[in-house]
């Protein structure tokens, strides 16, 4: 913390230009970076009062956090959606309730999990800056290739499961060369599989509820692909893909998974290293009647630290950023949806992505589910992803290892709420 | 007199003084601190709140402490002695009189240069079960490549292999040791018709036995605390956490899940640990260890 303090005295720039110059840390790099600086840039120029910084930083939570602790924060950080409760309960970010008011920047103008995001026990503690929901994605010259229309992307779990079977291909001796369907690629939203059954992550008040049948039946559902093709096979095929996501060695880009579940973005991606995909982009399919149109809401957003000098000049950028013009120039430049209700003309129809519709509507979807609002989540978010390793490799039934998750993080869960209660937090 | 020699006092003591302040600052007033956090509940960003000693009490009934744990000591009961006997077979190879020395040192020695990150990369394209330089090389030599990244029975001795490749450093001390040996006991040794092996075990090693123990403590504390190639390798100790080790739990409590209360009761059980080892080391070494002047 003195390290970083001193060298913060020393390496200050003078600023000389009579603007209050807002230090502004983002955690993107490559073409996204470029998306918030030209957002930077024009704000810049648009005024000349405020002069934002703009910094690319790498672990932007471990080093807000050790700002923040240093007493030198950013004025604003660019995290992630499922950090604000844990930076909220640990007062690392300010609340924004009055801010917002005094802006006009209200609930009823977002679509609804993308505020929610920032809320914490009915206050604001961050702002979204770029929204996206998951579809599943399929690879059509594939589905043409083995007889399937590829018009006729999967609409139940047990039309993914066929469609799957068909697309998968092996060797005589075992050796997986193509998967129709992985669960675990890309592995982002281990957790995400249970609520998509119907499942939660806890009841809302007091209890951890993975172990629920609900949730039982979708991880056994994702172990049945492991016995289906053998854990070992399935191991060593998804191995080579570690670090592959944004290069031309993509497993879906390369045409070694024919269908998996991916981001808004993921438009960027096939544009750069494989404009030639033939592909499409569907609702995920529905696991039984009543949960259609399942989706993942992953979103980025703005905080202002606790400690940061110029709140007020912050929030004026914020307030910039999170006007329909800011979020739609920033929004399309990352070709990712915007989180408000309102959108603009053009903005669709100039839109990159051809399934741009689809993530908006699923934005909407009744059965969108976010991570739970819960400071523990980081440490949650690990267990299950070590329970999801579990059941990929078959070390355990799902059964097991969901009852081991729940049992260990309900004692965690009951400490959590027990100190917001003593801090009157709860 | 007493004024000079105080003088003189001040001078060392101002020429030290960068380094004492530093100590103060950057070690020992965090030390001193870290004690105190292992006895709170303390997230960094709030005050802490005095538990006694609570986070050691729930470390012992943390079953993710104990894998952690028990990884740890499973990767430096094999990759210790495995790192230590490749330092020690190279450093002889590198002590014989051949042509071009130099350049085998060098080229042995390199690969301890090569920053963890760029290994952990690196060895994953060696190690790939499916795309990897080092399976189609078995397969030549009809041995079925494992998964080696895959399959957590082959993850640990992956990694045992892996801390092979940085055994440079340890191998540049042992050389140094080798060409301290007295040339007169080898040269006895011959006269008395001694084989290479037994030159080796009774004039050799007991004259380099202050630089292995130097080595294994070194090995001791560097082996628990391995973090970056597995942390970068195997995100979230996958598959199926047999690749967690203890650092990185303790890094995941202080700054993913901001417990650095617990944290530091971790770093400090951890620090008994390594005393414990080293003093048994050092206990363990006293018959077999020979200091030239004693």
């Amino acid at each position: 913390m003195l390290t970083v303090y001193g060298s913060e005295l020393l390496t200050k720039p003078p600023k000389a230009d009579g603007k209050v110059h807002v230090t502004y840390w983002e955690k993107w790099t490559g073409a996204e970076f470029d998306a918030i600086k030209g957002v930077v840039d024009y704000y810049n120029k648009s005024q000349d009062k405020i002069q934002v910084d703009l910094l690319s930083v790498s672990g932007i939570e471990n080093k807000t956090l050790m700002a923040v602790s240093g007493g030198i924060p950013p004025d604003i950080a660019g995290l992630y959606g499922p950090n604000v409760t844990q930076y909220a309960d640990d007062h690392a970010v300010i609340q924004l309730d009055d801010l917002c008011r005094e802006g006009g920047i209200k609930a009823e103008d977002y679509i609804a999990p993308y505020w929610e995001a920032g809320m914490v026990r009915g206050h604001i503690y961050a702002l979204p800056s770029t929204p996206a929901t998951t579809a599943l994605h399929y690879n059509r010259a594939l589905f043409k290739k083995v007889g399937l229309d590829p018009d006729q992307p999967p609409k139940t779990i047990d039309e993914l499961n066929s469609m799957a079977d068909k697309l998968t291909k092996r060797e005589p001796n075992g050796h997986v060369i193509r998967t129709g369907f992985m669960p675990g690629e890309p592995g982002w939203w281990n957790w995400a599989w249970g609520p998509f059954f119907g499942g939660k992550l806890w009841d809302g008040e007091g209890k951890i509820t993975f172990n629920s049948p609900e949730n039982v039946k979708a991880y056994e559902w994702v172990q049945s692909f492991s016995k289906k093709w053998g854990a070992s096979a399935l191991q060593s095929f998804q191995a080579g893909f570690s670090g592959t996501f944004s290069s031309p060695q993509n497993p879906f880009m390369t045409g070694q998974n024919a269908m998996e579940i991916q981001g808004v973005w993921m438009y960027n991606f096939v544009h750069m290293y494989n404009p030639k995909l033939d592909w499409a982009a569907a609702s995920f399919p529905a696991a039984k009647p009543g949960l259609e149109d399942p989706t993942v809401i992953d979103l980025d957003v703005l905080c202002i630290p606790v400690g940061a000098k110029h709140t007020k000049e912050a929030f004026e950028f914020l307030k910039f950023v999170e006007s329909q013009k800011g979020l739609e120039m920033l929004c399309l430049a990352q070709k990712k949806i915007t989180p408000l209700k309102a959108v603009s003309p053009g903005f669709i129809e100039h839109h990159p992505n051809p399934f741009i519709k689809l993530f908006i509507k699923l934005a909407y979807s009744k059965n969108a589910v976010s991570t739970p609002k819960l400071g523990i989540w980081a440490q949650y978010g690990d267990e299950i992803n070590n329970a999801f390793s579990e059941i990929t490799i078959m070390s355990k039934t799902p059964k097991q290892a969901l009852d081991d998750v729940t049992n260990r993080m309900q004692p965690m869960l009951d400490k959590y709420l027990e100190r917001l209660k003593i801090r009157g937090e709860q | 007199m007493k004024s000079i020699s105080r003088k003189e006092a001040m001078a060392g003591y101002s020429f030290a003084s960068p380094w004492l302040v530093g100590f103060l600052l950057f070690m020992a007033y965090p030390l001193a601190a870290s004690i105190y956090f292992s006895l709170c509940d303390y997230s960094v960003l709030k005050a802490p709140v005095w538990v006694g000693l609570d986070n050691y009490a729930m470390l012992l009934h943390d079953e993710l402490f104990w894998t952690a744990l028990k990884n740890t000591m499973i990767y430096a009961v094999f990759a210790l002695p495995a790192g230590m006997a490749t330092a020690i077979i190279l450093a002889m190879l590198l002590n014989s009189k051949v042509k071009g020395m130099a350049a085998y040192r060098t080229f042995f020695f390199i690969p301890s240069l090569v920053p963890q990150v760029s290994l952990a990369i690196l060895w994953r394209w060696v190690l790939d079960g499916e795309h990897g330089v080092l399976n189609p090389l078995l397969n030549k030599l009809h041995i079925p490549g494992p998964n080696w990244l895959g399959d957590p029975h082959w993850v640990m001795p992956s990694l045992v292999i892996m801390a092979m490749w940085g055994v440079g450093n340890a191998m540049l001390i042992y050389l140094a040791g080798l060409q301290d040996v007295p040339v007169q006991l080898i040269e006895a040794a011959d006269l008395d018709g001694a084989t290479s092996w037994q030159k080796t075990k009774n004039v050799t090693l007991p004259m380099i036995s202050p630089v292995i123990l130097f080595n294994l403590v070194m090995g001791i504390i560097g082996s628990l605390q391995v973090f970056t190639v597995p942390y970068i390798m195997f995100p979230n100790g996958a598959p199926a956490h047999s690749t967690y080790f203890y650092t990185e739990y303790l890094f995941d409590n202080a700054f993913r899940y901001h417990k650095m209360g617990y944290a530091s009761a971790m770093g400090w059980l951890m620090f008994v640990m390594i005393l414990i080892l080293t003093m048994f080391s050092l206990k363990m070494s006293e018959k077999h260890v020979h200091y030239q002047g004693s």
